[in-house]
């Protein structure tokens, strides 16, 4: 099994490496540069901006800048961003907890909702519980979160008051208080995050389950005399989720995409709301580490897939 | 408007005829800044309004915390590597200039004893140098004093190149001795009719040497003070995440007495425009959003919210359209638009006239823009031909008609017109906005209606604002036959400002379009009478000649002014802010107080 994770993370390694020389060449060879809004400042002259693309190396190959990249990056060197002036590193640790909270809440919220209602709605097919679930999770992930985010923000913050729609990571309070703004300025996108999640996971979990609950083994274990709820859980369940866990894994950065139109509505100080602003900004480096870190999320929740999908079907063996 | 009607009017104000405040508004109405204007009274012996702001709180703090929201958000706290003016207003909190600029033009001390003067010896009558008083007993955050070391300090600082500091325009051609502990002579290579430039509003802000010695040149961006400002402010660092939240807590020692009111300040940044209006004017959350760059239709209806007001001070920043000098069709010596060439449409008089008759800069105004923006028919000021009208601005599509068929311009079958086998067809760019692209809309109606036909074209904002030398659609390149945009006018004088059209401006090749004469319009008469405005010393005439270049460049019609856009702000109910169209927002948070 250590092995068989360490092949994989070397097999990774080249795919990185592809990734990275895409993402590098794309971005230089995108118009616009990090000094675009001194441009129409009259008060400084072409040479300083001139000066300030020789200094940050912008004008050079984009071969030579991509090995200078390669080369600080292996050095654990992540760069400095253009137009805040610090390293890389430390503007995305700073932003990492927030977004960690919104979406780790979020697929909590998700995987809450999905699997009761995917599991009952699957034992009984057709049924009127069923339907309205139907219904419900395809309204759900028909609706883009922007628009639920815009919705919830006029109906919760506007029209009623009663909950913030600005995202705050310093809140002036303390004890129990802190915790109560905290939780609920966190209301509103997680719950845009969660159902919007929760609708596709439910659709999942349910046809998952019809596959396996008309199985010869479930009659069996029925015929067997042991109780429904243990012949669901333990029989059914437990197979079912197989596909359900990677679908969940393979789904994670693809949450973190979505958070990204959540962080700006919401302004959550996030590390989707940096990575909209860096591309706004031109800020090459920081889109870099940003995007870099969403293709490791997806090497890496890809193994954690693998491994788990080994660990709940023993027919899969790690070789 | 010429020498002699400026001099009379300043004698007007001189008698009192004329108060202070009209006369600075008449100025801006024909385009000068206030600063200029207030800058000519003084050389004039009427002295500069002493403006001190009305100010009820009877004691430091006590106000609880002053909630900001800047949908730019601050990305760093030195004023020198300001990048955008939400870096600067993020700076202004914690670092102060020896002077600013309120709305009126008036020079406001802050870390200056006093303001130079003639009177005070502090302006030497050959322009050369000016001396600065600095105010005694001011201190650091730290606790270490200011002195003039500090203020030579920035001047090292920012005009080494090595630094790649933004503000070194204001820096690299002086040079500043210190006088004594408080004193500092700014000497100038050659007169310097406008000399508060260094040390004076948003370039002026002071970073104090003790931190900064050490990371002068190269070593720029190592400095740890870089994000955690020490200044003389009356607000003091706590804590900042860049792109996101900055937060300030009031300073005990801050050397105005009572000041500031606010116990604390943040600073959030993020979102859009319009939700940080929605945060001001409808739910009340914030107390102040910067730049409300919102369609006036929709401010309108979150101030009905009555939570707060929009505010809107006037500033020199200008939304005009620039036609082509040169073809930007044909290719000379691999370069597109060359120098070599000319339009061949716009160079026909008769054509610029007929689109500058064609603009309804009424409607723009009032149906798109509604407060934010104003009707203007000038670059820099109101020339000759709009003051004999009473600066009327013209829309007249059969005079315009007129001219082009007088002009031998002929209408085909097809409703355009054309002469010598040329079609009067165009393209017209801009930036993606939503009121630029319904601008546009209007223009193009309106000339259709003369027989031109206008292809409309927008670029991304990220792109068109680039300086990007490999990218044909920016616009320094001006690879179209018109092209709009705003322009700003960062410091209260013309004299940067004008420069965009003078010869050795022009965008091209050869200097990879840093240019920044971008329609390539070229002039003697504007290139001579430049010249001699960079050295005249006396206001007055210096203001005629600013006129004058105004007149040039707008009477040609190659320039088409289109309104003037004032800094729009929204203000929470109870706050009492004092704002400024020439200097940052900022620049008097000190006085900011909440009416109780």
């Amino acid at each position: 099994m250590g092995k068989y994770i360490l092949r994989r993370l070397i097999i990774a390694l080249p795919s990185l490496l592809g990734i990275s020389l895409v993402l590098f060449v794309l971005l230089a060879l995108a118009p616009g540069d990090p000094f675009g809004e001194l441009a129409t400042n009259s008060n400084i002259p072409p040479e300083v901006r001139e000066a300030l693309r020789v200094k940050f190396g912008i004008d050079d190959p984009i071969f030579v800048r991509y090995l200078r990249w390669l080369v600080a990056m292996l050095h654990g060197d992540w760069g400095f961003s253009f137009s805040s002036r610090i390293d890389v590193d430390k503007l995305i640790l700073q932003r990492v907890p927030t977004t960690l909270f919104v979406v780790g809440s979020s697929q909590i919220l998700a995987l809450a909702i999905a699997l009761p209602v995917g599991v009952y709605a699957a034992m009984r097919p057709y049924s009127i519980f069923d339907q309205i679930a139907n219904t419900f999770a395809f309204v759900g992930f028909s609706l883009p979160t922007f628009f639920t985010g815009l919705l919830l923000i006029l109906i919760f913050s506007v029209n009623l008051g009663w909950l913030p729609f600005v995202y705050r990571v310093d809140i002036p309070a303390t004890g129990w208080h802190w915790y109560w703004e905290y939780f609920k300025q966190g209301i509103m996108p997680v719950t845009v995050l969660g159902l919007f999640q929760a609708a596709s996971y439910t659709r999942y979990v349910r046809s998952a389950v019809l596959d396996v609950i008309r199985l010869d083994y479930v009659t069996t274990a029925r015929a067997k005399g042991i109780g429904e709820g243990k012949v669901v859980i333990k029989h059914v369940v437990r197979n079912a989720l197989i596909p359900v866990v990677t679908l969940v894994a393979l789904q994670m950065p693809a949450v973190f995409g979505g958070a990204i139109v959540t962080e700006q509505i919401f302004r959550i100080p996030g590390i989707g709301s940096l990575l909209i602003t860096s591309i706004l900004a031109n800020d090459t480096p920081v889109i870099m580490a940003v995007t870099f870190v969403f293709a490791c999320l997806v090497v890496i929740f890809n193994l954690l897939a693998d491994i788990i999908y080994g660990w709940l079907d023993p027919r899969i063996s790690y070789r | 408007m010429q020498e002699r009607e400026l001099r009379d009017l300043i004698a007007d104000v001189k008698t009192g005829q004329l108060p202070r405040r009209a006369f600075v508004q008449k100025m801006i109405a024909v385009g000068l800044t206030a600063p200029m204007a207030s800058m000519m009274l003084s050389h004039s012996g009427v002295a500069m309004a002493a403006t001190a702001v009305p100010y009820k709180p009877t004691k430091a703090g006590g106000g609880g915390l002053l909630r900001l929201l800047y949908w730019q958000a601050v990305t760093l706290l030195n004023p020198h590597f300001a990048v955008g003016t939400k870096d600067q207003e993020g700076s202004r909190i914690f670092y102060e200039p020896l002077a600013g600029w309120d709305n009126d033009g008036n020079l406001v001390p802050f870390l200056a004893a006093e303001i130079p003067s003639k009177e005070n010896d502090g302006l030497a009558e050959d322009g050369l140098s000016v001396v600065w008083k600095l105010k005694r007993g001011v201190k650091w955050h730290d606790g270490m004093p200011f002195t003039a070391d500090d203020v030579v300090f920035n001047w090292e600082y920012a005009r080494n190149p090595e630094t790649a500091a933004v503000s070194i325009a204001s820096y690299k051609d002086i040079t500043v001795d210190k006088v004594d502990d408080f004193t500092v002579r700014v000497k100038f290579a050659k007169p310097m009719p406008f000399w508060a430039d260094a040390f004076v509003g948003t370039a002026g802000m002071i970073i104090p040497k003790h931190l900064f010695a050490d990371y002068i040149g190269g070593k720029s961006r190592d400095a740890p003070a870089n994000l955690k400002p020490v200044g003389t402010g009356a607000y003091m660092f706590v804590d900042f995440k860049p792109g996101d939240m900055l937060r300030a807590k009031l300073n005990p020692n801050y050397h105005v007495p009572n000041r500031p009111h606010f116990d604390t300040v943040e600073v959030k940044g993020g979102g859009d425009a319009v939700s940080a209006a929605r945060a001001v004017l409808q739910t009340g959350e914030y107390d102040y959003a910067w730049n409300m760059l919102v369609e006036d239709e929709i401010l309108t209806k979150l101030e009905s919210a009555g939570k707060g007001k929009v505010r809107i001070d006037e500033t020199g920043a200008v939304e005009f359209i620039m036609l082509n000098a040169t073809d930007p069709a044909v290719e000379v010596d691999g370069e597109r638009a060359s120098l070599k060439t000319k339009h061949p449409l716009f160079s026909d008089p008769a054509v610029r006239q007929a689109i500058n008759l064609l603009i309804d800069r009424a409607s723009i105004e009032k149906y798109i823009y509604g407060r934010t923006a104003s009707a203007t028919a000038n670059f820099l000021n109101a020339p000759e031909r709009v003051r004999s009208k009473n600066t009327k601005l013209e829309f007249n599509i059969e005079k315009a008609n007129a001219i082009l068929e007088a002009a031998g311009w002929k209408k085909g079958t097809d409703g355009v017109r054309a002469k010598d086998g040329k079609s009067l067809k165009f393209a017209y760019q801009t930036s993606i906005n939503a009121p630029r692209q319904k601008t546009q809309a209007i223009v193009k109606q309106a000339c259709q209606k003369a027989g031109i036909e206008i292809e409309l074209k927008s670029v991304v904002a990220s792109v068109f604002f680039s300086s990007d030398t490999a990218n044909p659609d920016t616009y320094p390149h001006f690879y179209c036959d018109a092209q709009m945009y705003n322009t700003t006018m960062t410091q209260p004088d013309p004299q940067l400002f004008m420069n965009q059209y003078t010869s050795w401006q022009a965008a091209t090749k050869e200097n990879k379009w840093q240019g920044r004469n971008v329609s390539r319009w070229q002039s003697k008469e504007y290139d001579e009478v430049y010249k001699q405005a960079e050295q005249e010393l006396d206001p007055v005439k210096r203001a005629a000649m600013f006129i004058k270049l105004n007149d040039l460049v707008v009477g040609d019609n190659y320039i088409l002014p289109l309104l003037r856009r004032p800094k729009v702000s929204a203000l929470s109910g109870k706050l009492i802010a004092y704002l400024t169209g020439w200097d940052n927002d900022l620049y008097q948070l000190a006085s900011w107080y909440r009416e109780t």
